[in-house]
Parts: C-alpha cells; sequence; structure tokens
C-alpha cells in the first residue's frame, strides 16, 4: 500500500521543491499546480493522493486500541498466549457469534462477555501457568505483577495468539490480528490529506498532521542514533516514551492523562480523531452535511397577493440562478434568444455547454458569436423565469414542511417574498428572518419536487393530521370583521373586496338600501370563495363555551353552519381558517384535493386582507383605557386580596393555618397565598374584559384567534400578576428577604413577586426588578429547552430514518427486521382521510341505504 | 329484502379492514338493515375509501413519526407540574418526561402508581386507607421521638399510640423489626408504656450514633420504595396514588384490584408483564405527556417509536446506548455518535457496509433508498422494438 518510506523529517527544499522521501514527497501526490504527481502522473486535483510509511524504531502502542488491547492480555496466557477458555466454551461462543450474525446484531456485548469469562480463569487450561494480575496505566502503560511490559513483549504475546482463538476474541484474522494494534511501522497520509497553505507572506504553513508527523520522524531518528551508539537504557526508555506520546497525539490529542501536543502559538493541535469527531468533524460536518452549488438566502418579507404555492424572487438573485435546458431543435430559437439576451437582461442566459463539455460563460464580447454557432445538444444555463419549481427552506428544518417547492415569482424587491399563510410551517416571521432557496437543475427533481413537495401538498400535517397552513393574524381578524354581524356592503365595496378572486358575478343582493341601491353581507361574500357542496357544521372559536350549546340559536352567531358552499350562518375566525384549527380548510383539503384548498387559502387571504381593509383595524394604547369606576373596582378587588393574604399570614404566624394533607406548614400557606392572588388577577382581568367589548380591537384579536389573549390585555390594563420562578412566589435574593425594600420574613404579597400594576399604568421600582426576574427565567428555559429537544429530535431521525413501508404494508428497517406488520396497526396515512372515525362509515352507509344510522 | 347476520358477517369478515371499522361498519348495517345489493355497494365504497387513505409503499414512515414528536418538543414546557387531580403528588412532564421515556430510563424520576381498589375496600375511605397503611412504607418518624441517650449509651424511642393504631402496627413488631434491621436488641421498656429501648451491640458514640441514622432507613411496615399513599376519590370509589413505584409487591397487597392497577415506570411494566405490556405504557406516557401539554400527535407516530423500540423484545433507548449503537452500517453509527470507536472496531472484525440505510447513502453520495429513492421505473424503448 505504501509508495515511499519517509525519512526526511523535512517538506520543501530551499527551492521550495518537495524533498524525496520527505513529508512531501511528490509520491505522495501534489498538491502544487504544474507538478505531477510521481505514483500515478496526475496533476493537483486529479491526483488522490497515496499513503507512505515510516518505519519506527520500537513498536508503540496504537491509542484507539488501548482498550482492546488490556482487554486481549488480560484474557489470555502470557506463556503459551492461548485463550483462557476450555475449547467447549470456545466453540459455544462461536455458535453465538454466528447466530448473532444471522440476527444482524451486533456482537460488542459477547465480546464483552467472552473476554470477562476468560479473565477469571486463574490457570490456563493448555500449559497449566497459573495467571498474573495485569494492570493499566494511564495512558498507555501494561504492569503486570509490578513490572512494566513493553510493546515489544505485548505484541510478542498477541502474535503467538492461534487465529482460532482470535475468532473467539471477536476479531476477523482475515482483517486484523491483535498484534496490528501494536505498531511496527507508521501509514503517512498523503499529501492531500494534510495540505499545505501558502500565506500572503509567501511563507508556507503546514498542516497540523505534518507538524506531528514530523515530530515522529525526528525522534524516530534519535532513538535510532541513540541505540546504535549503544545509549544508557534510561535513556532509550525515555526516547521510547516520546515516541510513544507522539505517535499518541498523532492519532488522538484529546486523550486524558495525556498533555495535548500544541502548536507554537499554544493551540493544540487537531489531529485524525479530532478532523473525524463532533458535529463539524468529517462525518458530521462534511460528509452527511453537504454545501450546495444553486441556492440563495435572503430576508423574508410578507405578499399576501401571491398564491401560496408562489414565492417571489428578486430580479437580482433570479438573474444568477440558472436553469440547464439541452438545446433541441424545437427549443433552438428559444434559446437563441436568451443567449442573445446575455446575463444583464433578465430572462437571459449566462453559461452555455458545448457538444465538447466546455462551459462558457456568456459575456458581451462572445454572445453573438454562440448565437450563431448555437445547434442542438448544446446545454444553456438559462436565467430562472416565473414558474420555475424551487426548494425554499428555514431553519431549523424540524418536520418536512421545512422544505417545500414553490413556484418561482420574479419581483422587483430585494428580499424574498411569500404568502403569510405559510408561515406556520417554516414558523416564519418577517421580523429579519432569513430564508434558503435552492434551485433544481433536473427533470426527475422537478417533477419530484411539484408532485410530493409543493406548498399545496402539504397543507395537512401528517403529526395531526389537520391543516398546518392557514390563515395567522390579519386574515382571522379579516374574516371575523367581514361575517360578523350583518353588514351593509354596497356593490362597489363587495366588487373590490372580491377583486382579486377568481369571483366575477355577484349573488342575490340580501336587500336594497333606502336610496334603492343594492347591497350584500359578509357572510355573502365569504360564500363567494367556498366550493359549492360542502356542508359543515362546527362553533367557532368566539363560541363562549355554554353548559348546553344551542346550536343554531346561538345568540352570540358563533355556531358556523356551511351548507351547499354557501355560509348560513355563524362567524368565520380561527376555527375555521386558522392554522392547525381550521375545520372549512380541512374539510375542503380532504373532500376537493389540495387544489382546491390551495385555492381557497389563496381566496381567503386576498379576501380577509381586503376585510381587514374594509373594516379597519387599529390598536393603540387608548385601546386599554378603562373607566375610572372599573379601575377603582380593580384597586379595591386588590387591596382585598392583599388583606386576605395578610389574614392568612397572620393565621400562620399564630400556627392557627391547618397544613394541606402531605404538605407542610410553610407549603400550605405560600399555596394558599398564590391561590388568593391568582384569584385576585383573573378577577381584575374580569372587571377589565367586561368594560372592553368586542368593539375593541384587542378583545376582536383575542376572542377571534388572531392575536394575543385575554390574559395579555389584562395584563396590559388590569394587573400583571404574581411573576414566578419554577412556579413558586420570588424568594431569592438576600438572606431572609428579596429586596431590601422589604423586612425580613415578610411574607406579603408585595414582597414576593406580585405585580399589582399594570403595563399600561406602568410598574414600580420592585415590582419591575420582579417582573425581570420572572422574564429572565423565560429566557432561559427557551434556551435549555432549545438544545434538548435539537438532541431529542437528532436522535429519534437517526433511529427511525431508515423505516420505510414496505409493498406488503409492513414497516420494516434496514435489516430486515419487521418493526409493524401493518403501519399504525391499521395502515391509514394520518393526512389521507378520517377513514378511521365511525362517523365516515355512518356516512357510507346512510348515503347508500338512505337511511340515518345515527 | 334485508339479508342476515351470518351473511353480513361473511361479507365483512374477509375485508382487510382494521377491526374497529368492521366493527362499526357490521353495526350500522345491523341496525339500518339492508339488502344484499346495497351491501355489496356500501363495502365497495368503504374498500374504495380505505385503499385512498392507506399509506403508500416507500413513504419512509420513521422520518415522519420522529420529526412529528421532535417538533413539537420546542413548544414544550420544561417544569414539573403538579399532577391533575392529585394535587399532593409532583409528576415530571413535559419535555423531560419525553425525554425519560425514549431513553427507556430504569426508574423515572418521579415514579407513581394508580391503584384501584377491590369492591370491598373501594366504597369506604376508612378501609381504602387501611389498605393504603400497608402499601405506603411507615419509618420510624413517622410513629415515634427519637431520643439518644449518650448518658446510658441507648436509644429511646418514644411510640406514638394513636399513630400506631392509626398505622395498624404494634409495639412488638416495631421492637422486632427494628431489632432485625439494625441487628442489635430493641427491647420493649418496662417502666413507660409504648417505649423501646435499642442498646448498640459496642459501647461508643459511634455506633450510637450509626444506629441513630440507620433507624431512619428501616421499613417497619408497608413497601420500601413507596413514600407516599394518597386516597382520593375517583367518581364514585376511591383508588389510591402512590409516590414511588413498585409494581411487584403493590399487586401481592390484598385489597387492591389486580387488574386495574398502573404505574408510570415503564422499566417495571416491562418486567412484570412483558414486552407487550410495555409497549402500551410507551404508548400511553407518551401521549399523555404530549397531550397535557396540548399538543395533539396522531398515535400512529408514538406507536412507531414504541414498536421500534420494543420490537427486539426488551425495551431499547432511542440513541446511543440503544437503536443508533445496534445499527448494522459502520457508517450510520459512525455518523451519530463516539465516531472513532466505531471506525476502530469496524477495522478490528472487518465489517462490511452494505450501504443500505440512509445515513451511509449520503455519505458516500449516491441516492438512498426510500420513498422514490426506492423505486426503480424500468422501460423498454419502444424504438428497440
Amino acid at each position: 500500500m505504501s509508495v515511499t518510506s519517509v525519512i526526511a523529517a523535512d517538506t520543501y527544499d530551499d527551492d521550495g521543491y518537495p524533498i524525496d522521501m520527505g513529508l512531501m514527497d511528490l509520491r505522495l501526490g501534489v498538491i502544487d499546480p504544474g507538478l505531477k504527481c510521481k505514483s500515478c502522473g496526475s496533476r493537483a486535483g486529479e491526483c488522490p493522493g497515496h499513503f507512505g510509511h515510516i518505519e519506527l524504531v520500537a513498536p508503540v502502542i496504537h491509542v484507539g486500541f488501548n482498550k482492546t488491547i488490556r482487554k486481549a492480555l488480560r484474557s489470555i496466557c502470557w506463556n503459551c498466549s492461548s485463550l483462557l477458555l476450555e475449547e467447549k466454551k470456545k466453540n459455544e461462543f462461536l455458535v453465538q457469534f454466528k447466530k448473532l450474525k444471522e440476527m444482524g446484531h451486533l456482537p460488542d456485548t459477547l465480546i464483552n462477555n467472552i473476554f470477562k469469562e476468560a479473565r477469571k480463569s486463574k490457570k490456563c487450561p493448555y500449559c497449566g501457568e497459573s495467571q498474573r494480575e495485569i494492570k493499566f496505566e494511564k495512558p498507555s502503560d501494561y504492569v503486570e505483577d509490578g513490572r512494566k511490559l513493553s510493546p515489544t513483549e505485548i505484541r510478542d504475546r498477541f502474535e503467538n495468539i492461534s487465529d482460532d482463538d482470535v475468532r473467539v476474541m471477536g476479531m476477523d484474522p482475515g482483517s486484523a490480528r491483535p498484534e496490528w494494534m501494536i505498531l511496527t511501522v507508521l501509514p503517512v497520509p498523503p499529501v492531500t490529506v494534510r495540505p499545505s497553505i501558502t500565506l500572503e507572506s509567501g511563507q508556507r504553513s503546514e498542516d497540523d498532521l505534518t507538524h506531528k508527523l514530523v515530530d515522529i520522524i525526528r525522534i524516530n531518528q534519535r532513538f535510532q542514533e541513540n541505540r546504535d551508539a549503544g545509549a544508557p537504557q534510561l535513556i532509550i526508555e525515555d526516547l521510547w516514551e516520546l515516541l510513544q506520546y507522539h505517535v499518541t497525539t498523532f492519532f488522538d490529542n484529546e486523550v486524558s492523562g495525556v498533555p495535548p501536543a500544541r502548536h507554537r502559538s499554544g493551540r493544540p493541535l487537531k489531529t485524525l480523531t479530532q478532523r473525524l469527531k463532533g458535529k463539524e468533524g468529517r462525518f458530521r460536518g462534511s460528509l452527511s452535511g453537504k454545501r450546495v452549488n444553486f441556492s440563495a438566502r435572503t430576508v423574508v418579507s410578507p405578499d399576501p397577493n401571491l398564491s401560496i404555492n408562489e414565492v417571489g424572487v428578486p430580479l437580482s438573485i433570479a438573474k444568477h440562478m440558472t436553469i440547464p435546458v439541452r438545446v433541441i431543435s424545437r427549443n433552438l430559437e428559444l434559446m437563441r434568444t436568451y443567449v442573445s439576451r446575455g446575463s444583464s437582461v433578465h430572462p437571459g442566459a449566462n453559461y452555455i455547454i458545448r457538444n465538447d463539455g466546455k462551459r462558457l460563460k456568456i459575456t458581451d464580447l462572445n454572445r453573438d458569436e454562440l448565437v450563431e454557432t448555437i445547434e442542438s445538444g448544446w446545454t444553456v444555463e438559462r436565467q430562472m423565469q416565473n414558474g420555475d419549481v424551487v426548494l425554499f427552506n428555514r431553519q431549523p428544518s424540524l418536520h418536512k414542511m421545512s422544505i417545500m417547492a414553490h413556484r418561482v415569482k420574479v419581483l422587483p424587491s430585494k428580499t424574498f417574498k411569500l404568502n403569510p399563510a405559510v408561515c406556520p410551517p417554516y414558523n416564519a416571521d418577517f421580523d429579519g428572518d432569513e430564508m434558503n432557496m435552492h434551485v433544481l437543475q433536473t427533470e426527475e427533481s422537478r417533477a419530484e419536487a411539484s408532485i410530493l413537495m409543493q406548498v399545496q401538498e402539504n397543507i395537512l400535517s401528517p403529526r395531526f393530521g389537520g391543516p398546518i397552513i392557514g390563515g395567522i393574524h390579519d386574515h382571522i381578524s379579516g374574516l371575523f370583521l367581514l361575517t360578523r354581524n350583518e353588514k351593509m356592503i354596497s356593490k362597489n365595496d363587495a366588487l373590490e373586496l372580491l377583486k382579486k378572486s377568481e369571483i366575477r358575478k355577484l349573488p342575490e343582493p340580501v336587500g336594497y338600501d333606502d336610496a334603492g341601491e343594492p347591497y350584500w353581507d359578509g357572510k355573502q361574500i365569504f360564500s363567494q370563495i367556498l366550493p359549492s357542496g360542502l356542508d359543515l357544521e362546527f362553533p367557532a372559536e368566539v363560541c363562549s363555551k355554554c353548559d348546553v350549546c344551542k346550536k343554531e340559536k346561538c345568540e352570540e352567531d358563533s355556531y358556523v353552519v356551511i351548507r351547499d358552499g354557501e355560509l348560513i350562518m355563524g362567524t368565520i375566525d380561527e376555527k375555521a381558517i386558522g392554522a392547525f384549527k381550521g375545520k372549512v380548510l380541512d374539510k375542503i383539503v380532504k373532500k376537493y384535493g389540495s387544489t382546491a384548498g390551495a385555492n381557497f387559502v389563496d381566496d381567503f387571504t386576498r379576501l380577509a386582507i381586503r376585510g381587514v381593509m374594509y373594516t379597519g383595524l387599529s390598536f393603540g394604547i387608548s385601546d386599554e383605557d378603562i373607566p375610572e369606576d372599573a379601575k377603582l373596582n380593580i384597586t379595591v378587588n386588590l387591596e382585598k386580596a392583599e388583606a386576605d393574604v395578610s389574614k392568612l399570614i397572620a393565621a400562620y404566624d399564630a400556627k392557627e393555618l391547618e397544613a394541606l394533607p402531605g404538605r407542610t406548614l410553610a407549603e400550605t400557606i405560600e399555596m394558599r397565598i398564590m391561590q388568593r392572588l391568582g384569584k385576585a388577577r383573573d378577577e381584575a382581568g374580569n372587571t377589565a374584559g367586561n368594560k372592553l367589548g368586542l368593539e375593541n380591537s384587542a378583545v376582536i384579536m383575542a376572542k377571534s384567534g388572531a392575536r394575543g389573549s385575554m390574559l395579555n390585555l389584562t395584563q396590559m390594563a388590569a394587573c400583571v400578576g404574581q411573576q414566578a420562578v419554577r412556579g413558586e412566589r420570588i424568594r431569592r435574593g438576600y438572606a431572609g428577604r428579596t429586596l431590601p425594600h422589604f423586612d425580613k420574613g415578610d411574607l406579603g404579597a408585595d414582597a414576593h413577586g406580585f405585580v399589582k400594576s399594570s403595563y399600561k399604568s406602568g410598574l414600580n421600582p420592585t415590582e419591575y426588578f420582579f417582573h425581570a426576574i420572572g422574564g429572565r427565567e423565560g429566557l432561559v428555559d427557551t434556551a435549555v429547552r432549545t438544545s434538548q429537544s435539537g438532541y431529542l429530535q437528532r436522535r429519534l431521525v437517526n433511529a427511525l430514518q431508515d423505516l420505510e413501508v414496505q409493498y406488503d404494508r409492513s414497516v420494516r428497517e434496514t435489516r430486515g427486521v419487521v418493526v409493524q406488520f401493518k403501519y399504525g396497526e391499521d395502515g391509514i396515512n394520518s393526512t389521507k382521510s378520517d377513514f378511521n372515525k365511525p362517523e365516515t362509515m355512518h356516512k357510507i352507509v346512510s348515503s347508500v341505504t338512505g337511511k340515518e344510522v345515527v | 329484502m334485508a339479508i342476515g347476520e351470518a351473511t353480513i358477517d361473511s361479507m365483512i369478515d374477509v375485508l382487510p379492514l382494521p377491526i374497529i371499522i368492521k366493527e362499526t361498519l357490521k353495526e350500522d348495517v345491523m341496525k339500518v338493515g339492508v339488502t344484499k345489493k346495497e351491501m355489496e355497494e356500501i363495502i365497495e365504497r368503504v374498500m374504495d375509501g380505505y385503499n385512498v387513505s392507506c399509506v403508500e409503499p416507500c413513504e419512509a414512515v420513521g422520518v415522519i413519526s420522529a420529526q412529528s414528536i421532535g417538533e413539537p418538543g420546542t413548544q414544550m414546557t420544561m417544569r414539573t407540574f403538579h399532577y391533575a387531580g392529585v394535587a399532593e403528588i409532583n409528576v415530571t412532564l413535559g419535555l423531560p418526561r419525553l425525554i425519560e421515556i425514549v431513553d427507556a430510563r430504569k426508574t423515572p424520576s418521579t415514579p407513581m402508581m394508580t391503584v384501584a381498589l377491590a369492591k370491598e375496600y373501594a366504597d369506604d375511605r376508612d378501609q381504602a386507607r387501611k389498605v393504603a397503611w400497608e402499601i405506603e412504607a411507615t419509618h420510624i418518624e413517622h410513629l415515634a421521638d427519637l431520643t439518644t441517650d449518650t448518658a446510658n449509651m441507648q436509644l429511646i424511642i418514644d411510640l406514638n399510640e394513636k399513630m400506631l393504631h392509626q398505622r395498624g402496627i404494634d409495639v412488638m413488631s416495631v421492637a422486632d423489626k427494628l431489632g432485625d434491621g439494625l441487628g442489635v436488641s430493641a427491647s420493649i421498656s418496662d417502666s413507660v408504656p409504648d417505649q423501646i429501648i435499642v442498646v448498640p451491640n459496642k459501647s461508643s458514640y459511634r455506633e450510637l450514633l450509626q444506629i441513630a441514622k440507620k433507624i431512619h432507613t428501616i421499613t417497619l411496615k408497608g413497601i420500601d420504595g413507596i413514600k407516599r399513599v394518597v386516597v382520593r376519590k375517583e367518581e364514585d370509589e376511591y383508588t389510591l396514588y402512590t409516590e414511588g413505584s413498585e409494581l411487584k409487591a403493590v399487586l401481592d397487597v390484598d385489597g387492591i384490584d389486580p387488574t386495574r392497577i398502573y404505574t408510570n415506570n415503564i422499566g417495571e411494566i416491562y418486567e412484570v408483564f412483558g414486552i407487550e405490556a410495555a409497549r402500551n405504557s410507551i404508548i400511553k406516557e407518551a401521549m399523555d405527556t404530549l397531550n397535557e401539554q396540548g399538543l395533539t400527535v396522531d398515535v400512529r407516530h408514538i406507536m412507531l417509536v414504541s414498536d421500534i423500540m420494543t420490537c427486539d423484545g426488551e425495551v431499547k433507548q432511542i440513541g446511543r446506548h440503544g437503536i443508533s449503537g445496534e445499527k448494522a452500517s459502520v457508517f450510520a453509527r459512525a455518523a451519530f455518535e463516539v465516531t472513532v470507536n466505531h471506525l476502530l472496531d469496524a477495522g478490528m472484525r472487518g465489517e462490511i457496509d452494505e450501504l443500505n440505510g440512509v445515513t451511509e447513502n449520503i455519505i458516500v453520495g449516491q441516492p438512498i433508498k426510500l420513498g422514490t429513492g426506492d423505486v426503480h421505473l424500468i422501460a423498454r424503448n419502444p424504438l428497440d422494438n
């Protein structure tokens, strides 16, 4: 395998030419342009590199195998090197090996058991010698009965192990023998693995591995000289140890008990193990994750007029992204026009690949010539244009909906634009998020992407089988305002609202106003975008959840009834069209297919935006205003709560308080106080909420599910409430008190983080401080959680990634082991339909027989 | 003319449908009454619906399941909350609990049992409490005040008669248990009622202090490892909730209903009831954890995770020491964790990578064998005759 022995501890001579038999020997491969490899004759970039070797003067241990060497040493006889097991046992283990292999299991545990078993023997069953205790001393010394074993001795013992015993030890004598764990020859990796870089100053900077190899060769030489000169044993042993150190750190520079080898600057060297290991290592960093061409990244911003299947791409990006098109007789003329436009005029072409495989950049100079010479069989790399399929992605890519296929819409902006309805699957917002775009290069990939990965095919999430794409924020409040209450919408307004949809005909008007002009209501307008034949009934998000639902007779108009694609009654809100919850959306996708679903989303997002513009929705500080009497009410209530807390504390101090079962008195008082203060905040919230009706825009947003909650509103308008750390009142701080503003041992509400003020009225200094404590906990929590759940996700994906549904509907992994005989016990795909629900059966039976089942 | 039950049965039984669907179908049909022709049409439509809603072959269900469980992880809380209903018992919830489940830990951080009682105990609070005392571990501090008498080199235990009576334990047995457990003489005092005197074997301060410490670890009654039992009325019967879990021991206690006993310790369920029970409890626990956080995840995903953890007959962890560490491919193992060790071992054993999995194929740079990568379309060129 080796092309040369390496003996010179140098790299380049004074002329900058690689030294023969040095670490940069030309036979080891080339990295300098212009030179040719002496082994394969190819130039830099083509030559894969070739291994060399260093003959070590004395054998040294390979660090990686220390554990195995230790186990092997302890389980073989020091005298005759046979494995300390009886013949019968050995055969038994061999049978077990075979069985494991058949089952596709790894032999790790079995091997450990064998070593454990063998170590138990006190006497060799073959030569009768009694066995000695072998101790392992870090980093790589083996001590037998107080005497250190030299690597040579260990190697000698291993060499004598028979092939059969090697097999029992779990090794394959055909590929590796135990004595190979002790190195006599060190392989020198090819130059291509450790390229030197030339700095701006013209100075060469060598790779860490080369540095390490230089050290090894130097010590090796010194060792040789000293031994030849007959140096004392002490010096020889020192050098041997030094050689061992250098070889050890060459393989792994992070062995415990070994000081890491350092660069001149003091930085620890990155040697072989460090290159492979960890997130940025070869395996995870370079082999499992690769960098790609044909991709773009920029900030995203919303555009509700785009379809969910589209993505707005800035012109400047579109000009740089190319798609290869094979020139055939039928597109020759088109390709000519692209080429003639060149790279500066938009739908042009940037590169051209000739029949001989040569790739040319299209410039102003060669453009005209290329237009003339272009012929079938060439490939033109034309610029991306409207309708091209691209992949769009936002990190972290937590689920398959994090990468979806969109159709390009080239726009004169500087950012990617997307319909806000696709924010939930990407988990994107527009506060500066960036996203990536990948341009597909082959016909197969484009077909696959548009059939399987297009946004409309991913409206339903396999996680829960419901829509993950749907209305958010303004979409919900827009349709809520439009469909709530009876509105009189004039013809002009109605047409304006539906302008961007496909609807071109208005239905019969609901009535005529005093001037005799026809008018329509919001429910009618919304009905226009529903597909005909849609039947649905459900309570809306605004539903106040009465004990007994009055259904059609709901006074709050919060029971939605849709008959044959007509919104008869009810208000459209989050429950109808929202992401995650939208029932209408869910039904349309499942009943009419993904294209109808996508059209519906496109339509309602446009309608909602116009709807919210028609009614108007604004929110300001004055929306948090509550009347004076309500304010007074809240203050009185809070004071009462504080008084109650004081009473509790008094009872506690007088030891009159009864402890809750299984709780100490101190825990009980805490719980009681927390309860009382929680109640006080809720009461304050209710007082404020009652004063702020559905005409308040914050209430509209909270109740319709567009954004925020009533709790948010309470905190802004009435009272922020108790600040908590780990679910308890704030207790940390000084000895016996949270802040110097309070007495020691004060158990009162404000001493432990109860914030009486509202955000609007402003917090006093102690309240502010407690609020910051509570807020900090939230931040820490999020930070810890992301790393933990990221690791959980990685482990889950790694464990399950090889599972696939087979043609017999069973789920198996790569070894062929059956994990499930039928996927999910019923073989049903969670997104396909509600087939597993009994209603589906009822419906089929009643539609065939014409009789009601329920 | 409506057809009879036997005909319907024979028509439905042969269908390759999940049992639940078959049952609903049968129920519906029986209720309405159908003719043979109608029945045939119903079956045709049901089968059409079923075939449409089935997973397609080659679907990479594993990754979908993993993502469906991992993705909501970012939205979960880290805190330990009170158990719904039983304010007295804390249970780990949220992300830490989910991690605990897929880690296949031997014991969860907050083991808990729900024990239903047999009929004669379930209706009466006192009877239920009696069973609870049989389960809850009673230690000396529950029953008595301890005094270390350094003058006479002895430990004086003043038992509380009320507590003794309440927990159904007498002075004799306390003395015996203490004597056996400590290996010293524990005698009932003659002078003072309900007093036990423990004398160490050797008269030294060290010995005495050690005994004074060790005495707290001796279980006088009940099951070791169950710290507390709470009796609660659930619907119309009393149920026990325990802090700490000892499934095997509790099953032997008189007065419980062994058919309605539950623990959140999956390892124990595996040991006592076997692998299928363990599989079901993984599904239940994971599902409950997710639902409690208000996250909806389809059961099929959790089933798949549970199945891969248990498909070898033992509960294996999701991760390095379980499934990921036992993959057939060297590359797949090296790319996950402990890269170097896997490579060194592979060299020693002469392992061969068949390149069947996902990671291996990505590493060598070829299409993976899942989904569209698993389908090979071979077309004959029509021009080639």
